[in-house]
């Protein structure tokens, strides 16, 4: 079993970078099997080819403009995954949309493609997110963990850890 | 009457780019390039230490991440006169030069090829010919009729499900597409086997760089990896082993296939030698410095005037006067706050004032360098005329190569005058990834014969001054000239400027109202079908253009890719 979640989004745009946060924080907040795969993608493209090669599952972690209030949690499958790049409801989809394409041509897709992210609200300058997409992250972490849970995975959050 | 033509945005780029162009009697008569996307990296970094710049500026772009991380330390080792450690230079040229390798292999096969393939044009071949073919011009091993027949059952099955996926943008059966069906396939079969390629260079990257995307490992004063000759846990003789092998493997690829590729495809289109020439002014810094105070380099560079290789007059360090004190920037065309003239990028600013697409007036979130008051093109055509202008002989030999192959494909002598165009600048990227290759492996045994003598020091510690100091940084990356401007007060960053490649050739009108690189090149292009304007983007994408860095995101509604209006 190869899983990888995939944080994309560009750090310096407030919430555009929730994707990034999300894959920073997880692994403080829960203990991570050896299966499972964080990649900081930020903007990039082709350069992760490799990594996404024959996976069992991906991730993606990212903003998500879908026209709802700041801060809901949103979730694609399925059928909505292609949409998802199609329609550009994320403005750095042109980099990882073309690597999925790619590994459609090389027969070497992810068997199965989710994609969790926030509503974000604000894509003004800045390192920080907004206080209303903050507030969130934990539940999109959960969400996430949920998400491995229903794969079959299932991290343990860090405190418990520490006391078994 | 003529048309207006919006492409907006122009696909298979990073970032957003909106080209205007005006037809008249099936050519272009004036052009406009505006990047749609505001850029203000530099008012996050105000107040900063400037150790810091580099990992947030190389947060910009997608593609460029490397060539940001090293234009910003650079321009903090200059305001410190800093000197860095051999070693420390040799790896951050290796990185460099695999990440300009991996960035040329794929902005060829992957986001431009498909302008001058017909993939299903491809399925019409006969892998046998194409064999014969391939065979004729290469010793790659890639090239025979058992691999071209399998490439093009994969093509037949791709195509035939209806999902173009990663084809979709391409425009097939266009009367501007003229390559016979088994150069089709051979391009196609090849633009898989550049993706496995592809995959060495990034290897390369992480391993030097300790982590792909987004490197880690360089530190205003050198870089943080421990070199070691025998253990495991740093950077070892067995770790830059493997990196050999798959620097051999890369160049095998570069010289056997990607060198050839675009000379065929240059000979077979040989009307585009004529087409794209725009103004013929160019700039370009020297790059991977054999000395640890940046005043050695294995490429030269430096400046052309009016496309005479006899004016070349070049740039001698990276703290060169002639290069500081000739940039400037204007704002007259741009979406910010002006009034100043054009600003030196140690008093550039960066006020946003977003008026509308003003044919005449503002139009552009990029703002429009110049090079003591001209506009510049920057880039691999740049390079290679300045490095034969300083002669060279690595580029004198690729590039002679590479010409002798267009004229025989095109029946007809080409010369170096033929570089001036939009499919010269194709095949200026691949002699520059040829050199640049070959300059991986020399920086691979500098670095081993320097760790052989004992060694192993890859870091000086800087210290900050208190008062104010400025600095700058060039890099010659992938798309051209790059530099960072930065003032420092008492330690912190008081001003930061990114002039990037693509701001040199998409930039817009200047103060003196004259065009960008884009805008020059553009007029003249012949345009069969205004609603499928693919020689347009041939043009544009011959610049291998990345706007992420020249500007930033405000908007991306979905809207069509083409409008065609009565001017």
């Amino acid at each position: 079993m190869r899983v990888v979640v995939l944080g994309a989004g560009n750090i310096l745009l407030g919430d555009e970078g929730l994707g990034v946060r999300a894959i920073e924080r997880l692994p403080l907040a829960y203990c991570l099997p050896a299966c499972i795969e964080l990649i900081d993608a930020g903007t990039c493209g082709m350069e992760m080819l490799e990594e996404l090669e024959d996976l069992d599952a991906l991730i993606v972690v990212d903003a998500i403009r879908a026209q709802r209030e700041p801060g809901t949690l949103i979730r694609l499958v399925g059928e909505q995954v292609p949409v998802f790049f199609r329609t550009k409801l994320s403005p750095h989809q042109i980099g990882l949309c073309d690597v999925l394409a790619t590994l459609e041509l090389l027969a070497r897709a992810p068997r199965y493609t989710a994609i969790l992210g926030l509503q974000p609200q604000s894509l003004a300058l800045g390192l920080e997110l907004t206080p209303v997409v903050e507030a969130a992250m934990p539940e999109l972490l959960r969400m996430i963990v949920g998400e491995l849970g229903a794969l079959g995975v299932h991290p343990a959050p860090r405190e418990a850890a520490r006391v078994t | 009457m003529s048309q207006r033509v919006t492409i907006d945005p122009v696909t298979r780029i990073e970032g957003h780019l909106r080209v205007d162009v005006e037809v008249d009697g099936g050519k272009v008569r004036k052009a406009w390039a505006s990047g749609q996307m505001w850029r203000g990296v530099e008012n996050i970094l105000v107040g900063r230490d400037p150790r810091d710049a580099w990992a947030i500026t190389q947060r910009i772009c997608g593609v460029c991440t490397t060539v940001h991380a090293i234009a910003s330390v650079r321009a903090v080792e200059n305001a410190l006169q800093l000197e860095l450690p051999i070693n420390a230079q040799y790896i951050r040229n290796m990185i460099i030069l695999a990440h300009a390798v991996h960035d040329h292999i794929v902005h060829f096969y992957h986001l431009s090829a498909l302008d001058w393939v017909d993939v299903t044009s491809a399925l019409r071949a006969d892998p046998g010919k194409a064999a014969s073919l391939a065979e004729s011009l290469s010793t790659w091993s890639g090239n025979s009729k058992a691999e071209f027949t399998k490439v093009k059952d994969r093509l037949s099955g791709f195509v035939g499900t209806g999902q173009l996926g990663i084809f979709t943008n391409g425009y097939w059966g266009h009367p501007a597409m003229k390559l016979p069906p088994e150069i089709n396939l051979i391009a196609a079969a090849h633009y898989l086997q550049a993706l496995e390629v592809q995959r060495h260079a990034n290897k390369i990257v992480s391993i030097l760089g300790s982590k792909t995307p987004h490197i880690q490992n360089v530190a205003v004063g050198g870089v943080a990896n421990a070199l070691a000759v025998d253990a495991q846990s740093v950077l070892s003789v067995e770790r830059l082993l493997a990196v050999k092998t798959w620097i051999d493997q890369l160049a095998d690829f570069v010289k056997n296939v990607y060198l050839i590729d675009v000379a065929v495809v240059g000979g077979s289109y040989p009307e585009w030698t004529a087409i794209g020439r725009g103004f013929v002014d160019y700039l370009s810094v020297p790059d991977i410095p054999l000395d640890g105070k940046n005043t050695r380099f294995a490429l030269p560079g430096g400046h052309i005037a009016n496309g005479d290789l006899a004016s070349f007059k070049e740039i001698k360090s990276h703290a060169d006067a002639y290069f500081r004190d000739g940039v400037a920037e204007s704002v007259k065309h741009s979406w910010y706050q002006g009034g100043k003239g054009p600003l030196h990028p140690h008093q550039g600013e960066t006020r946003p004032q977003y008026t509308d697409f003003q044919d005449d007036g503002k139009y552009s979130w990029l703002k429009s360098p110049t090079f003591y008051d001209k506009p510049m093109q920057v880039g691999p055509l740049s390079r290679v005329l300045a490095m034969v202008a300083a002669q060279h002989q690595p580029t004198i030999d690729y590039a002679t190569r590479a010409l002798d192959l267009v004229s025989t494909v095109a029946k007809t002598k080409v010369g170096l005058d033929a570089l001036h165009s939009t499919i010269g600048r194709h095949a200026a990227r691949a002699i520059v990834c040829a050199v640049a290759v070959d300059q991986l492996a020399t920086q691979w045994d500098l670095l081993l014969a320097n760790m052989a003598k004992g060694d192993l020091k890859t870091f000086n510690k800087p210290t900050f001054p208190q008062g104010e100091i400025a600095g700058f940084g060039v890099h010659e990356a992938p798309r051209g000239v790059l530099s960072h401007w930065i003032v420092i007060a008492d330690g912190k960053i008081k001003n930061y400027q990114c002039v990037v490649p693509t701001t040199w050739n998409a930039a817009p009108r200047n103060e003196k109202d004259a065009p960008g690189a884009y805008e020059a090149c553009l007029v003249g292009t012949p345009v069969a079908n205004p609603e499928q304007p693919l020689e347009v983007l041939r043009t544009v994408h011959s610049f291998d253009p990345c706007i992420a860095c020249a500007v930033h995101v405000v908007d991306h509604e979905t809207r069509p890719v083409v409008r065609v209006d009565p001017a």
